[in-house]
Formats: C-alpha cells, structure tokens, sequence
C-alpha cells in the first residue's frame, strides 16, 4: 500500500508494541508505522473505535500513540529516533495524582 | 427572490435564537429561523458548557429563579432533542463547586451565596460551602493551594456544539426552515399587522418576529424601536487532550466533557469586536487552573479560542417586546446553554402568547434608561 521512494539514507530501528520495527532518517513516528503497514495507531476514548493517521499535519488527533511512556502524543509530528519505543494509545489515558 | 410567509420568523441561529425556533416548531407554529454565516461573531460556537445556577442573580432574585428554573427543565429539554433526532447533548447535573484559592475567596463565596438564600426567601437557595477537607472529597485532585469552595446541586453542564446541532437538527425535523445566509437588512412593519424581513435570501414575512441575533441585535433591535446596549465581552478556552474521568463535577473555571477533554476557562475582558486568542490570556487561565488541580500540567492543550458573550450593563438577559413593532420581542443573554431549556419551553410560549409575563418585565430593555447622574 505505501511504498518508499529509494532513499540512501540510513535505518532507523525502533520498537512498537514489543517488536523490533525500522524507520528511515527523517520518518515521523507516523510515516514509519505507516510503511511498516500499521493502520490502527488507537483505539478511541469514546467507543473504542481502531483509528489511524488523517491528516498527518498535527490537525486531527487521530494518529495518537504512546511515545516512550508518555501518552497521546501525535505520531505524525514526532521524528522517529533509534530505540524509541512506540505503542498503540489505547482508549484514553490516565492523569498522574 | 421569493417571499414566504411563517408565523414566526427568528433572526439568529444560535443557542437563544434557536432553542425559540425549536419551542416554536414543538407548539405547531411555521417558524424561519435565519442564520447569518460563519464571519459573524457566534458566541454560541464558542460556549464552556456549563448549565450554571450558583452565584448568579445578585441583585435580581428573578434571574436566580429563572436560571435555576431553566437547569431543571434542561432535562426535558434533553429528552426532547434525543426524541426528535436522535443526538443527545449529554447533560449531567451532577452540582457544581466553585473553588476558593484563598480564605479572602472562600468568605466571598460565602457571603454572595448567603445573600442569594436570603434572597430567595421561600424558594430556598440550596448550598454547601466546603472547608479544606470537604473541597478534596468532591475533588481529589485539587492541590495545596485550594482553600474550599461552595457547591450547589443545581448546577451540571452540556455539550454546547451538541446542543446546538441538536436543536437545529430537531427544529428542522418538526418542520421549521433553517436558512443560512439570511442576513437581515431591514424590518418594516406590514399593512395590516405582522413584519416582513429583507435579507440577503430575499423577503421573508412573518405574523411575529423574534430578534436574537446576539452582536447583531442591537442594530435590529432599533428598528423596532427597542435600545438593545448589548457589548461585546471577551472570553477564551483552553482544551487538552481527552483522559478517562477523573473531575467528577464542573467547576467555573474548568470542567471536564463527556468524552473526556478538559476545558479550562473563565476569562473576562473587553476588547470590543475582538474574538482572537490571547497568549497572556492563556497564561492566566492555565495559571489559576494548575494552582486548582496540579495534576493538569501533565496535559497538553490541543486546541484554544476567543468568543465574544453577548454582554448587557447588568449582566442579566433583555426579554423584551416592540411597542413600537406589534409582534416583536427582542431576546438576549449571554448565558445561551443555560437558559436553552427556558428559551425552548417558556420564551417561545410568549411569542404564541404574544405577551411577556409580568414576573418577567424587570428583563425589559427600558431598565437601562436611567439618565446619568451629573
């Protein structure tokens, strides 16, 4: 479905949902699950409807994933780095005490 | 341009003009309703949500009982949107705390809500003020600085945008027409009774007209012979992410929707047609909302926006009718979510009625016609 333009530049590994992923220099968080064929990045507060990236420009909050830890962030405008670890938002998130 | 003719023809498609189309529509009236379009300033687009009793009506009991009036029939109000098209505006009426952020907060919390019982006389005025220990039974969440605060049952709050899409959704079902793009130009009375409205979607006649055109109304309303000195005041929001519940009541500066945002809010300022967002605004509105609950700063905020209120001197609503203009009536207030059941169920009664009650004639415009003192 999505297929990479050739590009020299070098791997990116990265971790979602425990396995071991690759992302190009330079990906979002979004364009690297996206080539990697992930479609469902959450799951909704609401309904719990699976949901993925829309917009990919920041706008819609659709493509919110887990970022090392911290909660909805927006995958589409964070720059994937080596080791990071990605999972899915699921549902909404809890506020610390 | 063709020329059509209601019962009733409403200029303003927000919350007041709107929840009255609506009331209109339920009791078998053909009802326009006119809407301008999205350059206008629609302070009915930008609302908090609340559906607020506490604290309002100092100095005009009458407001206290018609707010707290209207938070009641809000249910029926609820029940009736959800029946006719099928899109709830989740109202909850779980009470709603003020929070004090110091004892000098607390003790005038205290004394406003004293005042307003006393005020009430046999109506009663139910009210808790909360020391320390019950504020954080309410609300856990609130951090070091929170000093108490005062609850009432009678508040809760909505889903404004839900609200607002409901009654158009359900007017519209019940038969009346939705026009956007109407602006209103001009009113002039018809030989042998009614008004006729020239818009820019051409003439449109009605046996009555109902102004609720907030910013607009002014200008509307002097055409039917009524001084209308709404202003604009400035108010801005702040939302963040959604999170699972953890605020289990509104409070006045920030509340959390059904579906799980915070919105945080409280500003006031005059900035007269301005309706941008304020970064100094922001800053403050954040402040006061992190000394209340410390646990927000962990959020983002995703979204921000300016609204204009529609503003009157005193702060209470104009309910009023042309002498001028038979068939007539001017309606405006700033408080378009809380009042939406009131609009719907009673305000459109005295448009078929084509008569305000008397218990109502303290809202007339005329009030603000008290020359200066030297």
């Amino acid at each position: 479905m999505f297929r990479r333009l050739p590009d020299p530049a070098g791997r990116i590994p990265f971790d979602f949902e425990g396995e071991p992923f690759e992302a190009r220099a330079g990906d979002s968080v979004a364009a690297a699950l996206l080539a990697n064929r992930v479609l469902t990045f959450r799951t909704t507060p609401v309904s719990g409807a699976p949901r993925g990236p829309w917009c990919l420009i920041g706008n819609c909050h659709e493509c919110l994933v887990e970022i090392d830890g911290e909660p909805n962030r927006q995958a589409c405008m964070v720059e994937v780095r080596a080791g990071m670890r990605v999972r899915r938002q699921r549902g909404a998130r809890v506020v610390p005490d | 341009m063709c020329r059509r003719e209601y019962d009733v023809v409403v200029i303003g498609a927000g919350l007041v003009g709107a929840a009255v189309a609506y009331g209109l529509a339920r009791a078998g009236q053909r009802v326009a309703l006119l809407d301008e379009d999205d350059a206008t300033y629609r302070a009915s687009r930008g609302n908090f949500g609340l559906v607020w009793v506490q604290g309002k009506g100092v100095g005009r009991p009458e407001y206290a009982l018609w707010s707290r009036a209207s938070s009641e029939r809000w249910f029926a109000l609820a029940d009736a949107l959800s029946e006719d098209c099928g899109l709830s505006p989740s109202y909850l009426r779980p009470g709603g705390v003020s929070v004090a952020l110091s004892e000098d907060e607390l003790g005038d919390l205290d004394a406003k809500l004293a005042g307003l019982r006393h005020a009430a006389g046999t109506a009663a005025y139910d009210y808790e003020i909360l020391d320390s220990a019950r504020v954080r039974e309410l609300l856990p969440a609130c951090g070091p600085e929170v000093a108490g605060g005062a609850y009432t049952p009678y508040d809760g709050h909505a889903n404004p945008l839900k609200l607002m899409c409901g009654l158009h959704a359900s007017l519209v079902a019940r038969g009346a027409d939705y026009v956007t793009g109407a602006r209103v130009e001009d009113i002039r009375p018809l030989p042998g009774g009614g008004l006729e409205v020239h818009s820019r979607r051409g003439r449109i006649a009605g046996g009555k007209l109902v102004i609720a055109a907030g910013h607009g109304s002014k200008a509307l309303a002097a055409q039917v012979g009524l001084d209308v000195p709404v202003y604009p005041e400035h108010g801005q929001i702040l939302v963040t992410e959604r999170t699972g519940s953890w605020l289990g009541f509104p409070t006045l500066g920030v509340r959390q929707t059904d579906e799980g945002s915070l919105l945080l809010g409280g500003s006031q300022a005059e900035r007269g047609f301005d309706a941008s967002a304020h970064a100094r605004t922001s800053r403050d509105i954040a402040l006061r909302a992190l000394r209340t609950f410390p646990c927000l700063g962990s959020l983002r905020i995703v979204r921000t926006w300016g609204a204009l209120r529609v503003m009157t001197p005193d702060g209470f609503p104009i309910y009023d009718r042309s002498r001028t203009h038979p068939g007539a009536f001017v309606f405006t207030c700033h408080s378009g979510v809380t009042l939406a059941a009131n609009h719907a169920f009673e305000a459109s009664r005295w448009v078929v009625d084509d008569r305000i009650p008397e218990e109502m004639a303290c809202f007339a415009a005329d009030r603000f016609d008290v020359p200066q003192a030297a």
